[in-house]
């Protein structure tokens, strides 16, 4: 991919790579049981980039992230991640769940979460060697968490857990970051320091990002790519190609408007009769055949 | 302090002590698992199967010690293979401990030796023979190294399961083997408090612990610290007096913990990592 061809007026420049892609999607089809979450996905994602999933609830974006990480196996087609098959505790891939809090009193601090995506998976009683405690300590120092790193994490607020769900992803030097609605339950504030936060190791390590995120304003900065998942169907390509209301309303087979106010991207629908927000949690349109 | 001594020359005193020992380093380590994992429930199954278990091998003249185990490690597979899921564990474990008490009041009824019922009920940790001595500190020994093994996986697992899945950790077969070695804990720990008394040495050694210290590490040494005071302390003070075991240990879990509930907080206080969740004051 040439340089030019990866500018745009939204995001970066990508830095020129001939490495393989972050990920391939080739008619890829993922199922349990029975029901189909998507089909025939195909989709390419060079090294680099950061790649929005985006989707009402239920659509399959947890499960794209896990087929990444070679949690569910493809029903059909093929998927490679960095170069080869997914497969279970790749040290190249970090993963930031969805915010979920602590319980107040789990004996843990925010140097020890950090600590577990060093050395958690390893067997053994483990002590951190001088090594592995200067890179706990520079994840602390990237994601400014060193003030309230020795905390009890259950005292912490959300946007300052989630700032060690960070630092514990990108210790371990990840080529490629997974985020699951890392958004979600924090306010305003905290979700644009935790996209930047992401955004900006992917620009300066030049890092490849997927972020499952029900609303796109967030990273519309940062997002060269967005894939959007609905119903078993989906879309895939710039922000610009697939948030349109063409292809909106193709990938719902309802009438959907996007709409551009002040920078920022609204998606409404009148299947509902009442409209829907792409700005606010878990508003994009349902899609209608789900109704049924 | 002389009488003490006196009572130590023998060797049923001697075996009862080497044997708390054994027990409590295990049920400490176990302990801040059961306690972070909410296994409390599980727990108590284990510990009334292998009551049912134990009664069954006295009926056949075989160990108690050794029909203990087998019964909990029973349960223990049987709890692991049919529902992992939360939502149904609970269930299942409760569903298994209620006909495997059933039976236990069987073996008991067709042995009608009650005295030894309420040695395992309430435990006895002074007619510990050598033999049964012996059991016990094997199955210390492969438990302890079994969890150190596992210990950073299963921490990873325990407080991050999403996140550990992820990253690779086996988190299903640790959650299937960490049952097994709580099994043998329980088995263990039934020697000295009994099976209606199994939490006082497999939840209060944690739950103190949590309250002391938010350091990972510090927290499973205290809670085997507490577990091993229960316990020795708990031997040494009944053979001075007529009063069981058990009674002493519980006695003793609880102190450590009201001292925890209530001194750790203000411990904290001083540390200035009091609770951050009080309203601004405006």
């Amino acid at each position: 991919m040439s340089t030019d061809g990866a500018r745009r007026h939204d995001g970066p420049a990508l830095p020129a790579t001939d490495a393989e892609p972050a990920m391939c999607f080739d008619r890829a089809t993922l199922a349990y049981g029975d029901r189909v979450v998507w089909s025939e996905l195909s989709m390419t994602v060079p090294q680099g980039e950061f790649l929005a999933v985006l989707g009402p609830n239920g659509s399959g974006k947890t499960s794209l992230l896990r087929a990444l990480l070679g949690l569910a196996p493809l029903a059909g087609g093929s998927l490679d991640v960095l170069g080869g098959p997914p497969h279970r505790g790749n040290p190249d891939i970090g993963y930031v769940p969805q915010h979920g809090g602590f319980d107040r009193d789990v004996p843990l601090r925010g140097r020890d979460l950090v600590a577990l995506g060093v050395d958690g998976h390893r067997w053994g009683f483990g002590r951190l060697s001088r090594e592995d405690r200067a890179k706990v300590d520079s994840a602390l120092e990237d994601v400014e968490a060193r003030p309230y790193a020795d905390v009890p994490i259950g005292r912490l607020s959300g946007g300052e857990q989630q700032r060690l769900r960070i630092a514990q992803a990108l210790v371990g030097n990840p080529k490629l970051l997974l985020c699951d609605e890392p958004l979600a339950s924090l306010d305003m504030r905290y979700q644009q320091e935790i996209t930047d936060l992401i955004g900006g190791w992917s620009r300066e390590k030049g890092g490849t990002v997927v972020f499952v995120t029900h609303d796109v304003n967030p990273v519309l900065g940062f997002a060269h790519r967005v894939v959007f998942v609905v119903n078993g169907r989906w879309a895939a390509g710039s922000p610009d190609d697939v948030l349109t209301s063409e292809t909106m309303s193709g990938l719902y087979d309802a009438p959907v408007e996007v709409l551009r106010v002040r920078g920022r991207i609204v998606v409404v629908g009148e299947s509902s009769g009442a409209g829907f927000d792409i700005d606010e949690p878990h508003h994009f349109p349902e899609p209608v055949g789900a109704h049924h | 302090m002389d009488q003490l001594l006196h009572m130590l020359s023998y060797s049923f005193a001697q075996n009862a002590l080497i044997a708390g020992v054994l027990v409590a380093v295990v049920a400490g380590l176990v302990s801040r698992f059961v306690v972070a994992r909410n296994m409390s429930f599980a727990v108590h199954a284990l510990a009334e199967v292998g009551f049912t278990g134990s009664t069954g091998f006295i009926l056949l003249g075989l160990s108690p010690v050794l029909g203990l185990l087998s019964g909990s490690l029973l349960t223990a597979l049987f709890i692991g293979g049919l529902g992992l899921r939360i939502r149904e564990r609970d269930a299942v474990v409760g569903v298994v401990m209620a006909f495997g008490l059933g039976l236990g009041v069987l073996f008991i009824t067709l042995y009608a030796r009650y005295s030894t019922a309420i040695a395992i009920l309430f435990g006895a940790i002074t007619t510990v023979s050598r033999g049964d001595l012996m059991l016990l500190a094997a199955v210390a020994i492969v438990t302890i190294v079994g969890l150190g093994v596992m210990y950073r996986p299963l921490t990873f697992a325990t407080v991050d399961p999403i996140v550990a899945e992820a990253r690779g950790v086996p988190v299903r077969f640790i959650s299937i083997v960490f049952l097994l070695m709580l099994a043998a804990a329980v088995a263990e720990a039934v020697q000295v408090v009994g099976v209606l008394l199994i939490l006082t040495l497999l939840i209060t050694p944690g739950a103190t612990a949590e309250r002391l210290t938010s350091h990972p590490g510090f927290a499973t040494a205290a809670s085997i610290g507490v577990a091993l005071l229960a316990t020795v302390g708990g031997i040494l003070l009944a053979l001075l007096t007529t009063v069981p075991v058990s009674f002493y240990v519980t006695t003793i879990a609880f102190v450590c913990y009201l001292a925890a509930r209530f001194g750790g907080p203000a411990a904290e206080r001083l540390r200035g990592l009091g609770p951050t969740s009080q309203p601004p004051a405006d």
